[in-house]
């Protein structure tokens, strides 16, 4: 299908450029615009690839819900670039290591796949095993059975994340007055309040 | 002529287009009568008229005052971060129409029957919060910033909630699919089940879409209109569309996920006679009253209030509810599929 084609074009190709945009936009909070932007494209491409629900996942997640994260701290940040930039120039050295690791890593797997003669082998076929269910519900069947163990211990590791951030982040602070709801839903008018009948020139 | 529109894939498209016209329109129709309708019910609730001066009734006001915005001069603050600022708008009201492709008005009246409906509705209310962020963030002014943060800090609370309550009733139907939805088979114990689900989805809706009384993002009386203080004409007229066109959206959800869709309400066949979109229509108005009566009954809540009943009261109730559905339709053997 040529419309097909076009789209993953389309998509694959504001995908890139947005994403070049990340990194070189200069204000952080366009750079958090252009990284959602990117979410969103691969949300496309995943629809392309008929993941219809792993791409409405997509959008809900990273878009709706980690990326507004991102803007809110990013925004709520106050720095100065040009100071930011100063020191920038002694790290290029480990980042071009790190790239240039990163890029042996992918052509030596795509060279594998390329020349090595057994590893098409390797490929799992999960999609073969459900012919007629929907995205979701194969995802559900292979996740909740098969994988039910790995799904509940990444579970258990997220949980324990959340709570070590809690339990690093709460302190009491004495000096800052809360309200206890449930103490003032016991509050009765009776308690705090007090009638007095005054004659005039009296005083109580 | 006519072998041309024979072609599928010409009358596909004509098709496509038409009715996406026909929806927008609608909905942009329903949105100006749903303001003047605002206005006369809570005119009526406190004892005023509302408007009556432009036509008969007062009927042409929303007329009147499109008019006059797009009239008027779309001023750009000096200080601002210009194509953010003239996005978010944009993106505001974009997001609010888009929704309706997946919406079903009748059996079968649906722009776009795709699987996973529910979840595209989710993943666009979700997406609404970056219009308030980026409006909030351009303007490059305190109020306005004040309000942006408030309401991304509101909308991502109450998403979570509301993302339960929906997976409650998904367990009960069983599709991802609206249609389905609708048509899913409800025993009396499970409308009983899920109606708790119900009032907190609805509460919920109205925190969702910045309303009374859960507004404050505009929160004028601490911060004098928040998010879209600096937005004027055009601008500002793409805010109020869109936020009243969610506000339409949220109803049409509520009455897809709740009330039965097009179905009769009660699951009365003798009123089946009535067609679907009558139906539809008059449980989505019903919500939409909700939202108007709220807005002249409730104050406003307090902020810190607003995040209690969220996190506090929300959503462990919703959680207890998955659990608690999902329980019995196993032990009574009721999972559907």
């Amino acid at each position: 299908m040529i419309i097909q084609a076009l789209a993953f074009y389309l998509f694959a190709g504001i995908l890139t450029l947005s994403s070049l945009m990340v990194i070189t936009a200069r204000n952080p909070v366009h750079s958090v615009l252009f990284l959602i932007l990117t979410f969103f494209n691969s949300a496309g491409l995943f629809i392309l690839l008929g993941a219809e629900f792993v791409g409405m996942i997509m959008v809900i997640v990273y878009v709706g819900a980690v990326a507004v994260l991102f803007l809110f701290v990013v925004m709520m940040l106050d720095i100065s670039f040009a100071d930011l930039r100063k020191g920038a120039m002694q790290y290029v050295p480990i980042g071009l290591f790190i790239g240039a690791v990163l890029l042996t890593e992918l052509v030596l797997v795509y060279g594998a796949w390329q020349f090595a003669p057994d590893v098409g082998l390797n490929l799992a076929a999960p999609a073969m095993r459900f012919e007629d269910a929907t995205n979701a519900e194969s995802l559900g069947q292979v996740l909740y059975t098969d994988y039910v163990l790995a799904f509940q211990l990444a579970g258990l590791i997220l949980f324990v994340a959340m709570v070590g951030a809690i339990v690093l982040t709460l302190r009491k602070r004495p000096s800052v007055r809360k309200q206890s709801v449930a103490e003032q839903q016991r509050r009765k008018a009776e308690d705090v309040l007090e009638m007095h009948k005054i004659t005039p020139g009296t005083g109580i | 002529m006519l072998e041309f529109f024979a072609n599928p894939y010409v009358s596909w498209t004509a098709w496509t287009l038409l009715y996406t016209v026909l929806i927008v329109g609608g909905v942009l129709f329903v949105v100006a009568y749903y303001t003047y309708a605002e206005r006369k019910i809570m005119g009526a609730m406190q004892r005023r008229q509302g408007p009556m001066t432009v036509g008969p009734f007062g009927l042409l006001q929303p007329i009147a005052d499109g008019i006059k915005l797009f009239s008027k001069e779309t001023i750009i603050p000096s200080g601002a971060h210009r194509v953010v600022f003239l996005l978010a708008p944009m993106m505001l009201f974009a997001l609010s129409l888009i929704a309706w492709a997946v919406i079903p008005f009748d059996k079968g009246w649906v722009l776009a029957n795709i699987n996973v409906g529910i979840l595209y509705l989710f993943a666009v209310s979700s997406m609404t919060v970056y219009g308030v962020i980026m409006a909030g963030w351009a303007s490059n002014s305190r109020y306005a910033f004040l309000g942006g943060l408030r309401s991304a800090a509101q909308m991502v609370s109450y998403e979570v909630s509301m993302g339960l309550i929906i997976v409650c009733v998904l367990l009960c139907t069983g599709s991802l699919n609206l249609q389905e939805i609708v048509l899913a088979d409800r025993p009396f114990w499970m409308q009983v089940l899920l109606f708790p689900m119900f009032i907190v989805f609805l509460i919920s809706i109205l925190a969702e879409t910045n309303r009374a009384p859960f507004d404050l993002p505009e929160g004028e009386s601490e911060i004098t209109g928040g998010f879209m203080v600096e937005y004027s004409a055009m601008t500002y007229a793409l805010f109020f569309l869109g936020e009243y066109s969610a506000m339409i959206l949220m109803s049409a959800m509520t009455t897809t996920l709740f009330l039965g869709g097009w179905l009769p309400p009660f699951g009365i066949t003798a009123l089946a006679f009535v067609p679907g979109i009558i139906w539809f229509a008059m449980k989505t108005l019903l919500i939409m009253f909700v939202f108007i009566w709220a807005r002249a009954t409730l104050p406003r809540f307090r902020y810190d209030q607003l995040m209690r009943l969220g996190w506090k009261v929300f959503l462990p109730l919703t959680l207890f509810w998955v659990v608690l559905t999902a329980g019995l339709l196993l032990t009574f053997d009721a999972l559907p599929g």
